[in-house]
């Protein structure tokens, strides 16, 4: 089922939550909706649910409209972040829950039932769990059955609200795999959302990068990292260093001199701009070419060694990695500079 | 006071704040208690069963046990309803409902009693009504059922507020992206999630009633055998020097005030084991 | 896998597709956790028309009986030497069960939530006990205890002069029981709820167990402390079957005003009955208002659960 979103705008009283936004997910795809607390990325999944309403715009199913169906004709699959599993119930009976809730005359045989039940623990690892309660389970295993709760529907889309946000970080690196693999052999078109740009990276097919209502970037993990579209990107995802410079006839000028960027760099007007550029892709250039600078500091931080080097003629100070075999200059030394996709931004 | 018996602690007074609190307890609480328990024990089982077993003892236990069911009953509904409304709804005066919920608390009972009298006796504002109807409230079991739903409520609606407050809307989502209309979430979802607390101000409710006596007097007539409460009874024997009998029917009501809060604890230590909290 | 071209990046609002699809409002189904408004409005509306008849109209009903022949009898009612002796009488058991409750609520507190020791919930449970005991049932075992005739220390109190029941002393016993519970039930979550830490750094900075205690606990507990003083004195000032089984309703002597209430009712003066009522009723609204001032104002510094 591929999913659309066509110009989905919300407000909340004066605030929007929402401009406008427009994304596809095609048929079996897992997207990352990531961006910080209050981008507007839980609002837009919860709208995809019809747990809310937009002000303006569409979503459509499968090419049809379902902005008048409510949640329940809806058909999705909805993991909220802290499971919402009903306590008074056995994990059996969460499961069933969604299938005893169907009209009667779709709805499977108490039998059925059971047998989709036991499918689906064994699904998620579960087995034999069936007459537990949600209090008896640690918050991995509330994880797992929210999500077979989910699934017993048969859902259209499965929609995740911070599906490890309440893990801790050895579980959720390991429910992170556990669902990838899931997602692989059962095929759901699946949106999740996270603040966690490692998951996001991990996890995602693609991963849409949202902020203050916006979406700032779609793309592969790859771009994602290596081609950030937006200031944003680039300093919300991975680090960045960021240099003021001022764009003469399309050329970056630092104190005078300009600064050599790869072809594909996008250029803005003339002006002031702001360069970005990730530590891991800065070149110390031992032959002498590229942009020269002292090194103000040095200091080892876990596995790699970390330069921070300020560039002739500014007090700009750009991150750079040592090569883990080479030999670093020292504090005071003279290096100079070769930039990698950097990013060059109006300021 | 051995050091296994408290935990060591560099706040001082223990000995002191411990001390008077158990003093204080005993003379107060403890040995007054006690008395009525040492009087029913030299009485002996026979002979307060025989004492409750009397016609009109029985009556007014009946009636008492009877209609304090009926109200606590009535009062899960109706405070349900009012918990709900106040919690889920905004509405102007709301604080001022919420508030009011609280008057049967505060009110003097024998102001309340009084007060429903003059309401439901025959020629009172609703009494009338009815009596036109044919239909005695005042001075019948009604009257007293309606005195005990009045001072009763406040238990429902106070034990399940504060319940239904903290229950996490997603799990109410939760049940619509599965599937279930609204009518099904209120009753598979939110209603199990209060029962814990339900039951808890059903007891405290019930408890209550059973025990009430200045809001019950007016209103019930206290015809023998007909509205004759077992509290009153108890006053009743006592003018007359029937220090066995009143000891025998007090006996009765604290076994069950007893079993109430016996029943309120296990309700919540069950719901506590199973749910995670209460 | 995915490209750029199955996605669409929009910042700004393109006018064609907002007028043709997007823009138009219909309307929307409405939010899964809530009711349509014919049934919220219904349910409001039934609430409030039951608490009305049941809560409200018992409460208007005292101030129009009372007012029944203008404010005259109402002035007289109150005036009277025995309705006068009742008022004092009330003031008097208030004025010394309130403190001894206030007292003792702190110690318990202070024993219950500073410290961990054995016996602790069983305590909690003792101390919660009253509430639970018919205020008749509270009335007769200190008859039980010291009734001159039948009493275990009757006998010998009254051999030194002093007479409990029928009189003051046991008036006051009997209130102090049905009000046991309020101060200290107030405090005592509160105050496990603030733990010890601020005890023990006023303690680490040099002050002695009286200045913290009255420095440090007390500052912080003070509102709940009053909103727990504010319910023992509205309870002590209108208890009724407990003290209506120890005091004798000797007119002038041992008459508390709700005891008042209940002879001038069974004597037909039911205007005069209605006007002390009105007085008593009025301490309750003032009681309320104040309560829910403090749960509005103060609610965070109150016990969970009262903050509403």
């Amino acid at each position: 089922m591929h999913l659309d979103i066509r110009q989905i705008a919300k407000d909340f009283g004066d605030t929007a939550a929402l401009h406008g936004v427009d994304l596809s997910v095609a048929s079996g795809e897992l997207v990352a909706l990531l961006g910080p607390s209050g981008s507007g990325k839980t609002t837009l999944l919860r709208i995809i649910a019809g747990l809310d309403f937009p002000t303006r715009g569409q979503v459509l199913f499968g090419g049809t409209d379902a902005s008048l169906k409510s949640v329940q004709e809806r058909n999705v699959g909805f993991v909220f972040q802290h499971y919402a599993l009903f306590r008074h119930m056995t994990v059996a009976d969460n499961i069933a829950f969604g299938l005893r809730a169907r009209p009667r005359a779709r709805r499977p045989s108490e039998a059925d039932i059971g047998r989709r039940v036991e499918t689906l623990l064994e699904l998620v690892q579960l087995g034999g769990y069936g007459k537990r309660y949600p209090a008896q389970l640690s918050g991995g295993q509330r994880q797992r059955i929210a999500l077979a709760r989910a699934l017993a529907i048969e859902p259209q889309v499965l929609l995740l609200d911070e599906p490890f946000g309440a893990l801790d970080a050895k579980v959720r690196k390991e429910l992170r795999r556990w669902l990838r693999d899931l997602h692989d052999r059962t095929g759901h078109t699946t949106l999740f959302v996270t603040h966690d740009q490692e998951e996001a990276l991990d996890l995602a097919d693609r991963v849409v990068v949202m902020s203050n209502g916006r979406i700032e970037q779609v793309g592969v993990p790859e771009d994602i990292y290596d081609r950030p579209a937006t200031p944003f990107v680039f300093d919300f995802i991975g680090e960045a260093s960021r240099i003021p410079v001022q764009v003469k006839a399309g050329v970056p000028h630092l104190g005078g001199r300009a600064v050599p960027l790869p072809a594909d760099v996008k250029r803005p007007a003339d002006g002031p701009a702001i360069l970005y550029v990730r530590p891991e892709h800065v070149t110390l250039a031992a032959d002498g070419h590229g942009l020269g600078g002292t090194v103000a500091s040095l200091h080892r931080s876990g596995s790699s060694r970390r330069l921070s080097i300020r560039l002739d003629g500014t007090d700009a100070l750009v991150e750079a990695i040592a090569p883990y075999d080479g030999e670093a200059p020292p504090v005071g030394g003279r290096t100079a500079l070769r930039f990698h996709s950097p990013g060059l931004f109006a300021a | 006071m051995s050091a296994r018996f408290v935990q060591p602690s560099v706040i001082p007074g223990f000995r002191l704040a411990l001390g008077f609190t158990v003093f204080y307890l005993a003379v107060i609480v403890l040995i007054p208690l006690a008395a009525l328990i040492w009087r029913a024990s030299d009485l002996g089982l026979p002979a307060i069963t025989s004492l409750a077993l009397e016609p009109r003892t029985l009556a007014a236990l009946q009636l008492s046990f009877v209609t304090s069911f009926l109200a606590a009953l009535f009062n899960v509904p109706f405070g349900l309803l009012v918990a709900w409304v106040l919690v889920r709804y905004r509405f102007p005066g709301r604080r001022l409902l919420d508030a009011t919920i609280d008057l049967p608390f505060a009110l003097p009972t024998a102001v309340a009693g009084i007060a429903l009298t003059a309401l439901y006796a025959p020629n009172g504002w609703i009494g009338q009504l009815f009596a036109a109807a044919g239909i005695k409230i005042a001075f019948t079991p009604v009257g007293v059922w309606l005195a005990l739903v009045f001072v009763s409520l406040p238990f429902i609606v106070r034990t399940v507020q504060p319940v239904l407050d903290d229950l996490d809307r997603e799990v109410e989502e939760a049940s619509a992206t599965l599937g279930a209309g609204r009518l099904r979430t209120v009753a598979k979802v939110i209603l199990p999630a209060l029962l814990p607390a339900i039951l808890t101000g059903f007891a405290l409710a019930f408890a209550r009633s059973v025990g009430e006596y200045g809001s019950v007097i007016f209103i019930a007539g206290n015809i023998p055998y007909v509205s004759e409460i077992a509290p009153l009874l108890i006053v009743i024997k006592l003018e007359e020097y029937d220090y066995a009998g009143a000891t025998a029917v007090a006996t009765i009501m604290l076994a069950v005030s007893f079993a109430m809060l016996l029943m309120i604890n296990l309700v919540q230590s069950w719901s506590r084991r199973r749910f995670g909290r209460v | 896998m995915s490209d750029v071209a199955t996605l669409i990046t929009r910042e700004a609002v393109i006018a064609e597709t907002s007028g043709e699809t997007v823009g138009a409002r219909r309307r929307q189904p409405r939010r899964p956790t809530e009711e349509s408004p014919t049934i919220r409005w219904t349910l409001i509306g039934v609430a409030v028309a039951l608490l009305v008849v049941f809560l409200l109209l018992p409460l208007v009903a005292v101030f129009a009986e009372a007012l029944r022949r203008g404010l005259d009898p109402v002035i007289d009612a109150l005036t009277d030497p025995d309705g006068l002796a009742a008022i004092k009488l009330t003031l008097l058991v208030a004025a010394i069960s309130v403190p001894a409750n206030l007292v003792f609520g702190v110690a318990a507190a202070w024993a219950v939530a500073k410290y961990e020791f054995k016996g602790k919930a069983f305590l909690i449970t003792l101390i919660d006990l009253p509430f639970s005991v018919s205020p008749v049932v509270a009335g007769l075992v200190y008859v039980l205890l010291y009734s001159t005739s039948h009493g275990w220390f009757g006998p010998v109190l009254n051999g030194l002069g002093l007479q409990v029941i029928f009189a003051v002393p046991g008036i006051v016993l009997a209130t102090i029981f049905v009000t046991f519970p309020f101060v200290a039930r107030e405090l005592i979550p509160l105050m496990e709820e603030q733990g010890t830490t601020d005890e023990e750094a006023a303690l680490s900075l040099g002050a002695g167990g009286f200045r913290t205690f009255w420095m440090v606990t007390l500052p912080n507990v003070k509102w709940a402390l009053l909103y727990g003083v504010l319910l023992c004195n509205a309870r002590a000032m209108g208890e009724f079957g407990a003290v209506s089984v120890v005091s004798g309703h000797i007119r002038g002597l041992t008459n508390t005003m709700p005891l008042h209430v209940e002879i001038l009712y069974n004597e037909y003066e039911f205007v005069a009955a209605f006007a002390v009522a009105s007085v008593l009723a009025l301490l309750a609204l003032v009681t309320l208002g104040l309560k829910s001032l403090l749960e509005w104002r103060y609610g965070d510094e109150l016990a969970a659960g009262r903050r509403h």
